[in-house]
């Protein structure tokens, strides 16, 4: 059994220990808004955050998670309240929207260590793929939110 | 009164439900599960449906039915608005819901298509669609008028509400929806006059987009069914070939394996608990493939192939004008060239896959697929059960782009290891190895063209040949005519250009490699080609590239795309200085029943680094239903016309693909993203598609540019291989 901490509930899951965390996050917890994409750690569609660090899930071995804090898009906040969830829909970003929460938790660690980020921060962190092509709105959506933040609303 | 069931709204309540967790896992219902909770959740989940496209609640809720599926395009808030923009309802209390199916087939195919491609959502319904609303609305004034006993004459509707003008009476939709859904439907209710649209042509926030940033949406990969079974696959590396044996033995032991399903060309494992087991043991498991006879092809066997339909002495005719033997004979000038494109994959970002669930009475399937009526269809036949058993379960694709449309073997293979499993809901998925090697590939093409200039510069000629292999050869016999693929052909065979000669053939050249309809389909090599040797063109007459063009499209047939051409060239200051080293290209296309036009600013350093500073796009679509949806369907395009134009290209090696994930099949990331400038210019008058056009004029404005800019003709795509790489 591993121990894991996931959106601030505890579970215990009786998997083996090289599962990677995407798989076990999807087909054992039922937390299905992180998503498979590559399996190689390449397009971000399975980022989740490890103790507020951005990992990319799907090649991540359970037992490596297991002991700490794990944040999935289900647990970034209350009913789509994160600032970055309000930006993404003033902006109308997603398109299709497969790759849209990994985006959303690779800008949500970006914006918890850069809260003002310029482009080229915005460039180094956010190397998620997305095919619709949203990376105009995107971009113009971490803005919008860094500024709500530094707002303080 | 009707009441009808929602089908569609109730399998989401299912799914809504079952992906709320872990709770789930804990719970068992029996062998029809699907069915009884959805019948549990109809009794309390029924509206008066007053059409077959508008249900309206007591409570003033409308929900609007969409036919087409959700995938990115933003069609899901679109359609709708067509219908709601005739029925004159309170835009705020309208949800969008899928049509069922079944329902469909049950009732005559009442929504008329469930096929979503070709950029025909919005412009090949919005005829009926608008019928539907306007129809609606009599009928619930109609009904008003009734229930005062006044002149349906004297009754209006707006904004969800009916007053009778001469006493200010009101009734609410909610009130009268009952009694309208007794009416007969009128067949042929007036329409506004699209001056007087309130809703149509303004933004609309999309009804789909709350849930994909909480990641509620649940894509048909997110199904969760309870005791469901996980499957992973491996299809034969090379196309054509087959399973000749595997040692299921070998994998017994391994965590969750529930058995080995041998297929005809692939092999499946299903796995309990999840797919990363049914995956572990797949990757374990000791395959033998037959490659059958193509094993020895290669990209350069193929461009080989490609070469000799370009030397065939006559090939099928796709266009004859004139007398091109006297405008060559007599030109001044003639220029000849051979353009080259790849293919391409479409990699959509939710991997292919499939959840059955076949049972006695019924088999249920969720599936990313763009026609819920072909899934059905492909569904019945594999299950061999009559069509009237299946029920498609319709959600949002992650990603389409024509991959899911005719193709989807995926749905077949889910079906015949669900059937093999009764009473078992089985999850199939593709690995993204599997779906980069078992795509339907946007066909190669090896295109030679030829022109002549006479004295003055003026172009009298236009010869064009065609290598290219046949999307629509195999699946869709009746679009090639005479040896013509008549989609293959465009971009050519009705190019806008006035050369009084012109003559052109089309060498159909298939390969073992399955092709697809890859977005935008003929009108994304094709336009780089054209577009590209019309620059060539230009410049060889030593005229202005953006004027050259205008010289060509003064006929009134070709007066759209003018004016989008120089809607296009104005708003990116065509004329207008540029940096040192920075230059401009343009191209021009009309496709889908829409104009688009694009100008590129690009430079490029000592060490081949390219910079594209700018793109402006421009799109003439006739009618807009929500701007912002063309908007950022041109910013999609963008995106996936410059990564197919930067990195994009499929190699055969062994008669197999060589490329198998992102890391090998580079997709373009924000780093590389040019600002974008898009111009919408809608004309009105005729509905064009938006979904692909936009793709069209890209990747030759970009290689005109680096013409401009270095003096380097790029024939052949992606640019990786001309040493050129994003700085």
């Amino acid at each position: 059994m591993i121990a894991l901490t996931v959106n601030g509930t505890e579970h215990s899951v009786d998997v083996s220990s090289d599962m990677r965390l995407l798989w076990v996050l999807r087909d054992i917890l039922g937390l299905t808004g992180t998503k498979f994409g590559c399996g190689m750690s390449v397009c971000g569609a399975c980022t989740v955050h490890l103790d507020g660090e951005p990992v990319r899930s799907c090649v991540m071995p359970v037992s490596i998670a297991a002991g700490k804090k794990i944040t999935t898009i289900e647990g970034l906040s209350t009913a789509g309240s994160h600032p970055l969830q309000q930006a993404w829909i003033a902006h109308q970003v997603p398109q299709c929207g497969y790759c849209q929460t990994g985006m959303i938790m690779s800008a949500a660690a970006l914006l918890k260590k850069k809260p003002q980020p310029t482009d080229a921060d915005i460039n180094e962190a956010m190397t998620n793929i997305c095919r619709c092509g949203t990376y105009t709105r995107i971009r113009a959506a971490i803005h919008t939110a860094a500024r709500k933040v530094a707002g303080g609303e | 009164m009707k009441q009808r069931v929602n089908m569609s709204r109730r399998s989401f309540l299912l799914r809504s439900a079952a992906v709320g967790g872990g709770l789930l896992l804990e719970v068992t219902l029996p062998k029809s599960a699907v069915a009884e909770a959805e019948q549990a959740s109809s009794q309390a989940e029924t509206s008066p449906e007053v059409t077959a496209w508008v249900l309206i609640r007591s409570d003033d809720t409308i929900f609007i039915r969409v036919a087409r599926v959700e995938m990115g395009q933003g069609n899901f808030t679109g359609l709708p608005m067509l219908v709601a923009e005739e029925l004159a309802c309170d835009w705020s209390k309208v949800q969008a819901e899928y049509a069922s199916t079944s329902e469909h087939l049950r009732r005559n195919r009442i929504f008329r298509t469930m096929l979503t491609g070709g950029s025909r959502s919005i412009r090949d319904s919005q005829e009926y669609l608008r019928t539907a609303g306007a129809a609606a609305r009599l009928m619930l004034t109609t009904a008003a008028a009734r229930r005062w006993s006044v002149p349906v004459t004297e009754c209006v509707a707006e904004n969800s509400l009916i007053t009778h003008t001469p006493t200010q009476r009101q009734v609410s939709f909610g009130a009268v929806a009952a009694e309208a859904a007794t009416l007969d439907i009128p067949e042929n209710p007036p329409l506004k006059d699209p001056a007087a649209w309130t809703l149509l042509g303004q933004p609309a926030e999309r009804f789909d987009i709350p849930d994909k940033v909480t990641g509620k949406t649940a894509f048909a990969i997110d199904t969760r069914l309870p005791g469901m079974v996980y499957a992973a696959i491996a299809q034969c590396p090379v196309f054509g070939g087959s399973l000749k044996s595997v040692a299921a033995k070998k994998i017994a032991d391994m965590r969750g394996v529930v058995k080995v399903v041998p297929l005809e060309d692939a092999v499946v494992v299903v796995a309990k608990e999840s797919w990363w087991n049914a995956q572990q043991a797949l990757r374990a498991l000791p395959i033998e493939w037959d490659f059958g006879s193509h094993a020895h092809v290669s990209s350069d066997s193929i461009l080989e192939f490609l070469r000799e339909g370009i030397q065939l002495e006559k090939a099928p005719v796709s266009r004859q004008e004139g007398d091109i033997d006297s405008a060559f004979a007599s030109a001044a000038t003639t220029l000849e060239a051979d353009y080259y494109a790849p293919y391409l994959e479409h990699a959509t970002m939710e991997p292919q896959n499939c959840t059955a669930l076949y049972t006695e009475q019924r088999v249920d399937v969720w599936a990313p697929a763009q026609n819920s009526e072909a899934t059905a269809a492909v569904t019945a036949e594999t299950a061999d059960v009559p069509v009237s058993r299946v029920e498609v379960h319709k959600v949002h694709l992650g990603g389409g782009f024509g991959r899911r449309g005719l193709h989807i073997e995926f749905v077949r293979q889910a079906v015949r290891v669900a059937k093999t499993m009764p009473g078992t809901p089985v999850q199939l998925i593709w690995s993204r190895e599997e779906d980069i090697q078992h795509g339907r590939y946007r066909p190669v093409a090896l295109v030679r063209m030829r022109a002549a200039l006479d004295a003055s510069g003026e172009p009298t000629a236009w010869t064009v040949r065609q290598a290219e292999q046949s999307i629509f050869s195999e699946v869709r016999p009746h679009l090639i005519r005479d040896g013509v693929d008549i989609v293959g052909v465009r971009t050519f065979a009705d190019a806008p250009y006035a050369f009084p000669n012109m003559h052109m053939e089309y060498a159909m050249r298939n390969t073992h490699v399955p092709p697809g309809p890859w977005r935008a389909v003929a009108h994304t090599h094709n336009p780089f080609f054209r577009e590209s040797f019309i620059d060539e063109l230009a410049h060889a007459a030593g005229q202005d590239p953006y004027q050259f063009r205008r010289a060509l499209l003064q006929t009134s047939q070709a007066s759209k795309d003018l004016a989008i051409l120089d809607a296009v060239a104005e708003a990116a200051g065509w004329n207008s200085p540029l940096p040192e080293g920075v230059q401009r290209g343009i191209a021009v296309q009309d496709s889908y029943g829409s104009y688009t036009a694009a100008v590129i600013e690009a430079s490029v350093n000592g060490t081949g680094e390219l910079t594209i500073h700018r793109v402006v796009v421009g799109i003439d679509c006739g009618y807009v239903a929500n701007p912002d949806s063309v908007r950022a369907q041109l910013e999609g395009s963008v995106v996936y016309g410059l990564t197919a134009a930067l990195y994009g290209e499929i190699t055969i090696k062994e008669g197999r693909v060589e490329q198998s994930n992102f890391h090998d099949y580079r997709m373009m990331r924000i780093a590389e993203m040019p600002p974008v400038e898009v111009v919408l210019k809608p004309t009105g008058g005729f509905w064009g598609g938006v979904g692909e056009p936009g793709m069209a004029p890209l990747a030759p404005a970009l290689c005109n540019a680096i013409f401009a800019a270095t003096g380097k003709r790029i024939r052949s795509l992606p640019l990786k291989n001309h040493d050129l790489r994003p700085a």
